[in-house]
């Protein structure tokens, strides 16, 4: 068999560790390549429309597109694409709900101990569970939403702003949150947002996204 | 005993009622006088031309005559579920999948009545086979064509819900499941309805038509009842075919909800 060049030097070293996106391309955009290692966080920005959210979308492979995602080495396609999307979790920037209460949304296996610390940190009472979902405003939903995404145990989080609705306060709690448990579970991080400090506050790296692929971005 | 022949004087008479509400629905700015008056028109052609195809055939009894006729009213009746649906499916595909649930459901139960309950010999007897799959395809006909509307513009209105769930892990089956039981629900609600009503409120159709051609009360409720099982079944199997067909045309193989396959609505 003919050796294909990759454009990913990540690639050519072998079993890369983490999430790396090789040529990734869709409709009129990319290609997109970045390797984030496991426990590294990077920002994405670019002005509106660019297609971050579909960047994203198509990584978590929900949208068709070209060129390939791999985890750990292992190429997106040879996953079954459920599992993969469990282990490539993205937060979109609306959440979605189709049951009446908060706690239908669970799956009854995951660890309920775990979701109910997790609840508190972001300033849920215990019975969270029980409320309904038409009475929560937005933010509320932002938050039960992250959490209903990191109960999943993920191995990649790609963020689509998701403090966009949470106050001052909220957002550096649940900038908190993301930042230790993408440490201690060795989590790979896609954030994306529009407010540059934040990105910098917590993402090792930021880059522009641009029509024809990432540009970096430099600290002011 | 035999029945009393209408006159079109009679026929005439009806009509006239048909009329008056035309002309109701004018006076009072309904606006559906133009499609009271052209559906009228087109039930009474539709049904005289059947009426002389009917007479051809009932006396031939070819069975290649048999095979055209039905299969032009498969053909018809996908035209109507493709017709009345909001959000179609591109290309033939759509078309494919209503005439190919209508084909699998209708057919194959009107073929085990003819063959083993009602046992006419030989089985495609236009007398018994025309009206009973008609029949069928009729009631097929409504459920696919409710069930597949609803289902289009459902998956199309939540799209955000049913991705929020793939993202979550979620097998297109499960991320799907709510919408799709509902659309069956819709699709099978008006014939387990018209069960329930039978013979309470409602008098079918089938069976009055019978009692009026002079057959006894017993022998009529016998066939209703018959009819009302099959109708039942094949309308149940067909939307389940049809949505099970249409819902996996809409997720591709990577699981992905694909709505480009549809049709937009201006």
């Amino acid at each position: 068999m003919k050796e294909v060049s990759l454009q990913s030097p990540s690639l050519k070293r072998g079993r890369q560790r983490g999430l790396s996106l090789s040529g990734v391309s869709f409709l009129d955009n990319g290609p997109y390549t970045i390797a984030v290692e496991p426990g590294a966080c990077i920002g994405l920005t670019g002005r509106s429309g660019v297609g971050k959210t579909q960047l994203l979308r198509a990584v978590a492979d929900v949208i068709a597109h070209k060129g390939s995602c791999s985890l750990d080495g292992k190429l997106c396609d040879s996953f079954f694409p459920p599992v993969w999307r469990q282990m490539v979790a993205m937060l979109p920037a609306e959440s979605f709900w189709w049951y009446d209460s908060v706690g239908a949304h669970f799956d009854t296996s995951s660890d309920l101990t775990e979701c109910t610390k997790l609840m508190e940190k972001v300033g849920f009472s215990r019975d969270i569970m029980d409320w309904q979902i038409s009475r929560l405003s937005t933010g509320e939903r932002q938050r039960i939403s992250l959490i209903r995404t990191l109960i999943n145990r993920p191995r990649v989080l790609l963020l689509d702003e998701p403090t966009s609705a949470l106050d001052k306060k909220m957002v550096s709690v649940v900038e908190e949150i993301l930042a230790e448990r993408c440490s201690l579970q060795r989590i790979s991080c896609l954030w994306v947002g529009h407010d540059i400090e934040q990105l910098f506050r917590v993402a090792g790296k930021v880059y522009r996204v641009e029509t024809e692929g990432f540009k970096e971005e430099v600290a002011i | 005993m035999n029945v009393i022949s209408l006159s079109s004087v009679d026929l005439s008479l009806a009509a006239f009622l048909l009329l008056l509400l035309a002309a109701t629905s004018l006076r009072i700015g309904l606006g559906l006088e133009k499609r009271i008056v052209i559906s009228g028109i087109r039930m009474t052609v539709q049904l005289l031309l059947i009426g002389m195809v009917l007479k051809v055939l009932f006396a031939s009894d070819n069975f290649v005559l048999v095979a055209i006729m039905s299969i032009c009213m498969l053909l018809v009746a996908g035209y109507e579920v493709r017709a009345r649906q909001k959000r179609k499916l591109r290309g033939t595909t759509g078309y494919l999948i209503s005439t190919g649930s209508m084909l699998v459901s209708s057919f194959s139960v009107t073929f085990l009545a003819l063959t083993v309950m009602v046992g006419v010999d030989p089985w495609y007897t236009p007398q018994y086979a025309i009206p009973m799959l008609g029949m069928l395809l009729g009631n097929t006909m409504n459920g696919v064509s409710l069930a597949s509307d609803r289902l289009t513009t459902e998956m199309y209105n939540q799209r955000g819900m049913v991705e929020q769930r793939l993202l979550l892990g979620q097998t297109w089956q499960e991320a799907s499941g709510e919408i799709r039981r509902d659309c069956m629900r819709t699709g099978m609600i008006p014939i387990i309805n018209s069960m329930a009503a039978a013979g309470v409120v409602s008098l079918p159709g089938m069976m009055t038509g019978q009692i009026l051609g002079g057959s006894s009360p017993l022998d009529a409720v016998k066939y209703q009842i018959l009819i009302m099982f099959l109708i039942a079944a094949g309308t149940g199997f067909g939307v389940l075919t049809a949505i099970w067909l249409i819902s996996r045309r809409l997720f591709d193989d990577r699981q992905r909800l694909v709505l480009d396959c549809l049709t937009n609505v201006k």
